[in-house]
């Protein structure tokens, strides 16, 4: 065992990269929550995202053909689910399960000549002068596109919900669906836009663990990413920043987990890959006392009833 | 204009068809993804449904379909209690590895021991090790308020890892040259969960899903729990007022699916599979979800959607070896299912009309 062969810098830095994709399916799901609609479907939504992705990127050479690919897979999957919960008001924990059992099956058969495949590498981008900077500048300022990104989206989607109009409507299409209708905002219109962009968020999330986190496609490669990304919405109760701190931390416990594996630490390995699991479950326990901040309509079919 | 108007009631007649059209539609569906997969459809369907039943070497699947379908029904049945009363617990996958690994590691522990209290004991065991891995949801939502659908989720990585580490490890085969994976049950005479009938593919956990079909029908018809069950899952307000204690509700409903998936798990190491290794589970954990929605949460329901769902199983095998279809192609085949399932189910709560563009 050496712990010493851990080197701090390149640990934060890869710790930015492991939250990554967390980050994107959950600040889309925040998104999606935020509107009142509970999708369970997001790892089914990110690993089509992931082969989607990952096939058109291997077939055209782009990554960023890749990512846009990725982002229309998890959409198109997602438009499933607005069909089942918003036209065919089917209950949206089923409709959410189904959605990740379709795709999961479904990028498996996308996926076979796919696997042992090395996809086009999307390089860094090395942000001159920042990136110099000793000891920050690797860790922050010398990422892949998609990585800032994330971040970005995560400022966007901040400051949508909190200074515009539409931010407005979205979260009164949340906290009290009937509400909104009465005042002659289109409940479901808004919920589908909304759902389109959590299934485009995961779908990137996919993408980033296949085109650049990993890089390569193994069935089912998630690894059950999708449903730490729904904890993540509980733990950050529904506040953007607060999911980036949360992705954060989870990458830092996968980041430091796979360190420790490496390291050849006297714990045995499974219970080291376990952890990142197990932590989410603590941490739903300690954060669940508070139900306050939860859309009031989550999780509600709307029905017009005239 | 097509406007939905809600029905007062369910309609009783939709409610037994939508299964049936759900399956048409799937094969139709099904059928087109075959075609663009280059297989004939016609064909490749016809092998799913016919072959395993009619087909020349039937003699051979249709014990099959009684030792794929069990532990089907056994967890569907179990899921089902939960998902009516509004408790979703979707981690029975897990809860099925934790029953074999406890299943098993009871019956090894007596290894070799020749007595007739070795298979009931690891039968509750296996029973034990899936309501204990339900039972940490279960205690931490009535404690805590967590969300069982999370927490039941995750354990089930929690258990594919310790999975893996008692079939390199604690159960690992001594005289096993090094190789992953336990002794096998199957050439452990005391433990094995052999054919009651031989040839018949009925083991005991095939008698246990039939008990357990009985067993729910009877609880969700004829008992006071079964009726808070549905009234908790049909009018939460209601149960509510009717003193209905929700955390019992819980205990019970994902404390009992668990140990049903515990039980199947248990069997099928015991049986058909017969050993603890890394890749023991196929996902009927998960599959069980779609069975216990297609056999419309009702205990005979269950039983004949499982049996179609083995069906499906077994069926997709055959395509697999002899038109070369992809194994996940039939897992799209089942997610289809469900899809299907769920959208005509609006028929079953909702009207469609045809209605004029009027000023409300």
């Amino acid at each position: 065992m050496d712990l010493g062969e851990i080197n701090p810098v390149l640990l934060v830095a890869s710790l930015m990269v492991a939250a990554t994709p967390l980050l994107l399916a959950a600040i889309g799901e925040l998104v999606v929550e935020k509107a009142g609609v509970l999708n369970l479907g997001v790892e089914g939504m990110m690993i089509v995202g992931a082969i989607s992705g990952f096939a058109i990127s291997v077939e055209t050479g782009s990554p960023w053909l890749g990512f846009i690919a990725a982002a229309i897979g998890g959409a198109v999957l997602s438009l499933l689910f607005v069909l089942l919960t918003q036209f065919a008001l089917a209950n949206q924990v089923a409709s959410g399960l189904a959605l990740t059992l379709f795709g999961l099956g479904f990028s498996a058969l996308m996926g076979q000549s796919y696997v042992g495949v090395k996809p086009p590498s999307m390089g860094d981008i090395h942000i001159p002068l920042l990136s110099d900077i000793p000891v920050i500048g690797p860790i922050l300022f010398q990422h892949d596109p998609i990585l800032y990104l994330g971040i970005a989206l995560v400022a966007a989607v901040w400051a949508t919900l909190r200074y515009t109009r539409v931010g407005l409507i979205l979260r009164a299409v949340g906290e009290n669906h009937d509400a909104a209708h009465a005042l002659g905002y289109k409940v479901i219109k808004i919920r589908i836009l909304a759902i389109l962009f959590g299934g485009a968020c995961a779908g990137l999330g996919g993408a980033y663990i296949s085109l650049i986190r990993v890089p390569q496609w193994t069935e089912g490669m998630t690894a059950g990413v999708g449903w730490i990304a729904l904890a993540l919405v509980v733990f950050a109760s529904w506040k953007p920043w607060r999911a980036l701190l949360g992705a954060y931390l989870f990458g830092g416990i996968t980041v430091l987990q796979l360190n420790l594996q490496a390291a050849g630490v006297a714990i045995p390995v499974e219970y080291l890959a376990m952890s990142p699991y197990i932590i989410t479950i603590l941490v739903l326990v300690i954060l669940s006392a508070d139900k306050s901040s939860a859309p009031a309509s989550l999780g509600r079919t709307f029905h017009a009833s005239h | 204009m097509i406007v939905l108007e809600k029905r007062p009631q369910p309609s009783k007649a939709w409610s037994y068809a939508t299964p049936l059209v759900a399956v048409l539609a799937t094969m139709v569906f099904g059928g087109i993804l075959f075609a663009i997969l280059g297989k004939n459809p016609i064909q490749a369907i016809g092998t799913i449904f016919w072959e395993p039943l009619f087909g020349e070497f039937a003699f051979y699947y249709r014990p099959q379909l009684l030792v794929k379908g069990a532990p089907l029904v056994l967890i569907a049945i179990g899921l089902s209690l939960g998902f009516r009363a509004g408790i979703w617990n979707i981690g029975a996958e897990g809860q099925y590895i934790m029953g074999a690994i406890f299943g098993a590691g009871a019956g090894l522990a007596f290894y070799p021991l020749d007595a007739f209290y070795v298979f009931p004991i690891m039968v509750i065991a296996g029973a034990f090790g899936g309501w204990l891995w339900a039972a940490i949801p279960a205690f931490l939502k009535v404690r805590f308020g967590t969300n069982e659908i999370l927490v039941s989720l995750m354990l089930v990585y929690v258990a594919e890892q310790m999975l893996a580490s008692v079939s390199l490890g604690l159960l690992k085969n001594p005289e096993g040259f090094g190789f992953p994976g336990s002794r096998n049950l199957q050439s452990y005479e005391s433990a094995h969960n052999a054919e009651l009938i031989a040839g018949s593919g009925m083991h005991w956990g095939v008698v246990t899903a039939l008990i357990a079909v009985i067993f729910a029908y009877v609880l969700l018809n004829r008992h006071m729990l079964g009726f808070h069950i549905r009234l908790t899952g049909e009018a939460p307000r209601a149960a509510k007022f009717a003193g209905v204690n929700p955390a019992r509700l819980i205990l019970f409903c994902l404390g009992m699916s668990g140990a049903l998936a515990g039980l199947a798990g248990m069997f099928e190491v015991a049986g058909p599979s017969g050993q603890v290794s890394i890749d023991f589970n196929v996902g009927y954990g998960f599959t069980a979800i779609i069975v216990a929605f297609l056999g419309r949460l009702h205990p005979v329901g269950i039983l004949l959607a499982g049996g179609l769902m083995a069906l499906t199983y077994i069926g997709g095998e055959i395509a697999q070896s002899q038109l070369g279809l992809p194994a996940a192609a039939i897992q799209v085949f089942q997610g289809m299912l469900l899809f299907f399932l769920l959208a005509f189910d609006l028929l079953t709560n909702y009207r469609i009309r045809a209605a004029r563009n009027e000023v409300a």
